[in-house]
């Protein structure tokens, strides 16, 4: 208790200070108060926040995405044309990274889950996902958002089975 | 535990006190002790109300929040824009296109928000020109100009953006009256009785697209319109005009459009036109003027040159227009919620008149004219028209807004003051001063059926000794008050974008939920589009180069490119490939006489360049787009005319330099 009275009397301390110049509030204050008071006692949590979080699937609306044994050309193929309009400016499609990774082999190091969550649910992913927060540190460049449709993602998904050698 | 409450008490006392000492205890103070509190809209939250204000001989609408007189967007409209590439890219070039070609500025006075039942929808806002006379539509779901319309026949618009409870017609009134753009013009200005007439158009809106068009035009005597307001509810399908210079002077208009005791408030009975239009009344006349639309599937505008347009003269047909005197050079005419009270406000006159629409309609009914008619026109007698005065309300009335509940609030510019009056007993029931010399005022809905009341804002001309000086030159400004008590309390005060003169609010949530965030790159129907990298390329014809480039985060494609020659004219296509919000790309090359272009994601966007000598010339992205932006630059390669350097171009390709020649 004795602790606790301690703290509050410092974080009053700095209120007093601070009340000329800057706009304290009593909530503001309360809340530091309880924040400094509980990180002694309550466990930490998982690592993200989040310990129901699968790095296999990622974050996203793709829990189960159905892949035939061969390939679907045709499906590829307009994964290839979307490729052409929103990914091609920054990926190639060897092992060559140029703005983000080369496409090479994804499909065998990521589920298509994974894949398809990360291009649909970028910003969610590159703040959550270790994996990609990895890539992220190699890349410096955020991802953008290219505003693909679930279709289009599946398409992608595709067009890169094709291009890892799925016949 | 009980220590901990007692600290917590300790904690709360001592930091009141310390509020409590740092309390101003300045002449600051004459503003009420809560008003910080409620303009404050706290970091990252959001204002109640998006506020188009006016930018006056800027030419640009600007767009704030209220409470918090957070400048939000300036919008450009009539004048150029280099930051945003407005006027200056190929595609809002066509914008500008007037009957006297390129006209890279205007006078933005009026903005009217489109209605639906008398109150505003939200899909646009209308604004006027008031030199080179033009209308303009601003699109809300992307805060761009759509549309400008010139006006034929007319000389200043001045008396516009004003409109019926449907949007059914936007009107746009000439300032000035002139000889009509069919007959010869070059005429000695003394004749001004003869020659000279007033046009006013009324514009039809178009309700699924906006789509502007001159639907007829009034020819009028040739007086000076100054404001104008549409009837509503029961004065719905009537239009109220103020005039001024019913003397027809054509010189030191100050004394000589002085003269008369009263001048008129014109009222105009447009169902009664549109039926003589729709029986072929109306005579077509030639004329000249510029249609510009802008494409939101090219992202590209065009201009029409029109060549026609429909008129009735007013004096042939008895029952469209009728005039009602009011004292002294009459500016705002104002029309209340219920549609029944007309207030005019001689800009000289000591007292304001209430007219009533129904005693209108009953004096038009009852004959109750002036023994003479004005040029051809009925003149309503006075008392006949009138419901009351309000007598001594202060000097120099300019504008009326309405609350909801009864009350009106006029500017006064003289006296530099609102004044809060009821409209039934026509008592003053609050004045409050204002810093300095307010021009128009607003009130949230103010002009509509149904006024959201709680603020107003004063615009003011004068601003000397209210912020700290900046040379000779000082901005106008804008004053919030608290209306929703009996009082008006002045909560805010802030400076502003060129001129402000009228304004409009509406509810935020009316706006903001149908925001455009990104171009969909498919639906992109640019003639130079580029849909990814692998269509970039770079096209001579002759003279011509066209350069069709992309841009993402964080590379232009191609960024190295040769062979561009002197005499070369270059078009930079530019395409954002990005479809994410917020994160426009800018384009910008060395020595380019031009603005930069600021590229939506999505979009296509060209600047023209012509180089004026050989070397290297830098591109580069000019707005922060991600860590590399810096990175986002490349070169064009100037080679003399007639030099045999191949047209290249490229991304990413490192190639071993030639060798030196040999010596």
């Amino acid at each position: 208790m004795k602790k606790l009275f301690l703290i509050m009397s410092i974080t009053a301390a700095m209120v007093i200070i601070n009340a000329c110049n800057s706009n304290p509030n009593k909530d503001d204050f309360s809340t530091e108060g309880t924040e400094s008071t509980e990180s002694t006692e309550a466990p930490a949590t998982t690592e993200n926040g989040n310990p129901s979080y699968d790095p296999k699937r990622g974050e996203g609306k793709f829990t189960n995405v159905e892949v035939g044994a061969t390939l679907d050309a045709a499906l590829a193929s307009s994964g290839e044309k979307v490729y052409g309009v929103k990914c091609s400016s920054c990926h190639k499609l060897t092992d060559e990274k140029l703005v983000g990774p080369g496409w090479k082999d994804v499909t065998k190091k990521r589920t298509p889950e994974w894949i398809m969550n990360f291009i649909t649910n970028t910003d969610v992913m590159l703040d959550k996902d270790p994996e990609a927060q990895a890539q992220l540190e190699i890349c410096l460049v955020r991802m953008p958002n290219q505003n693909l449709s679930d279709d289009e993602a599946r398409q992608l998904y595709e067009f890169m089975r094709k291009n890892d050698g799925v016949k | 535990m009980k220590k901990g409450i007692f600290g917590t008490l300790v904690v709360v006392a001592i930091s009141m006190l310390t509020f409590t000492a740092c309390k101003p205890k300045n002449a600051g103070s004459a503003v009420s002790g809560d008003a910080a509190q409620k303009v404050y809209v706290a970091p990252g939250k959001y204002d109640e109300f998006y506020n188009f204000v006016s930018g006056g001989f800027s030419g640009q609408l600007s767009v704030y929040g209220l409470p918090s007189g957070r400048l939000l967007r300036v919008i450009p409209v009539f004048s150029v824009d280099p930051e945003k590439g407005w006027g200056y890219s190929e595609e809002t070039k066509p914008m500008l296109n007037t009957s006297h070609g390129f006209v890279p500025w205007d006078d933005l006075h009026h903005v009217e928000m489109s209605m639906t039942d008398g109150v505003a929808d939200g899909k646009w806002v209308f604004v006027n020109g008031n030199n080179t006379p033009r209308l303009a539509r601003i699109d809300l779901k992307t805060f761009r100009t759509a549309e400008i319309l010139e006006l034929p026949n007319s000389g200043g618009n001045h008396s516009s953006p004003f409109g019926t409870e449907n949007s059914e017609y936007i009107v746009a009134g000439t300032r000035f009256s002139v000889p009509a753009d069919n007959v010869n013009g070059d005429v000695p200005i003394s004749t001004y009785k003869q020659n000279f007439k007033g046009h006013i158009s009324f514009v039809s809106v178009n309700k699924e697209n906006g789509e502007m068009n001159v639907a007829f035009q009034l020819k009028t005597p040739g007086v000076n319109f100054d404001l104008a307001r549409a009837g509503k509810g029961k004065s719905h399908g009537w239009f109220f005009f103020s005039t001024y210079n019913t003397e027809q002077a054509n010189t030191l208009l100050e004394v000589n459009a002085s003269q008369r005791d009263k001048d008129f408030i014109m009222a105009v009975n447009w169902k009664k036109a549109e039926e003589y239009i729709k029986a072929g009344k109306g005579k077509k006349q030639t004329a000249k003027y510029a249609h510009n639309k802008f494409s939101e599937e090219t992202h590209t505008a065009t201009s029409e040159m029109k060549n026609e347009v429909t008129v009735l003269d007013v004096a042939e047909f008895p029952d469209i227009v009728y005039f009602i005197p009011c004292p002294k050079s009459p500016h705002g005419c104002d029309v209340d919620p219920t549609g029944e009270y007309i207030v005019g406000s001689g800009k000289l006159a000591a007292l304001l008149p209430v007219f009533s629409f129904d005693k209108i309609q009953k004096a038009i009914a009852d004959k109750q004219f002036e023994a003479e008619k004005y040029d051809g026109i009925p003149v309503i007698k006075y008392e006949a028209a009138l419901y009351g005065e309000v007598k001594k309300p202060g000097l120099g009335p300019l504008h009326t807004e309405f609350d909801a509940n009864g009350n009106a609030y006029t500017s006064f510019f003289v006296s530099s003051e609102v004044v809060k009056w009821n409209i039934k007993d026509l008592k003053v029931i609050d004045r409050q001063p204002t810093y300095y010399s307010v021009g128009h005022l607003m009130v949230p809905g103010g002009n509509t059926k149904k006024p959201f009341g709680k603020y107003l804002v004063a615009y003011n001309k004068i601003t000397k000794d209210r912020y700290l000086p900046t040379g000779p030159e000082l901005s106008q400004s804008a004053q919030l008050y608290d209306i929703s008590g009996e009082k008006m309390k002045l909560i805010l005060d802030y400076p502003t974008i060129g001129e402000p003169h009228y304004a409009q609010a509406v509810p935020a949530d009316l706006i903001s939920k149908n925001q455009v965030k990104i171009f969909k790159i498919d639906d992109n129907k640019h003639p130079y589009v580029s849909k990814g990298e692998k269509e970039t390329r770079v096209i001579r014809n002759g003279n011509r180069v066209d350069v069709f480039m992309t841009a993402i985060r964080s590379h232009l494609a191609p960024d190295n490119i040769e062979g561009i020659k002197m005499g070369d004219e270059v078009y930079f296509h530019v395409t954002n490939l990005e479809q994410d919000w917020d994160v426009p790309h800018g384009f910008a090359i060395k020595g380019a006489n031009n603005g930069e272009l600021l590229i939506m994601p999505g979009e296509t966007v060209t600047l023209k360049w012509v180089p004026d000598r050989t070397g290297i010339f830098p591109m580069y992205c000019t707005d922060f787009c991600s860590a590399l932006h810096q990175e986002m630059q490349g070169y064009v390669r100037v080679s003399p005319a007639g030099s045999n350097v191949p047209l290249s171009f490229h991304i990413g390709k490192t190639e071993p330099a030639p060798a030196p020649a040999a010596k």
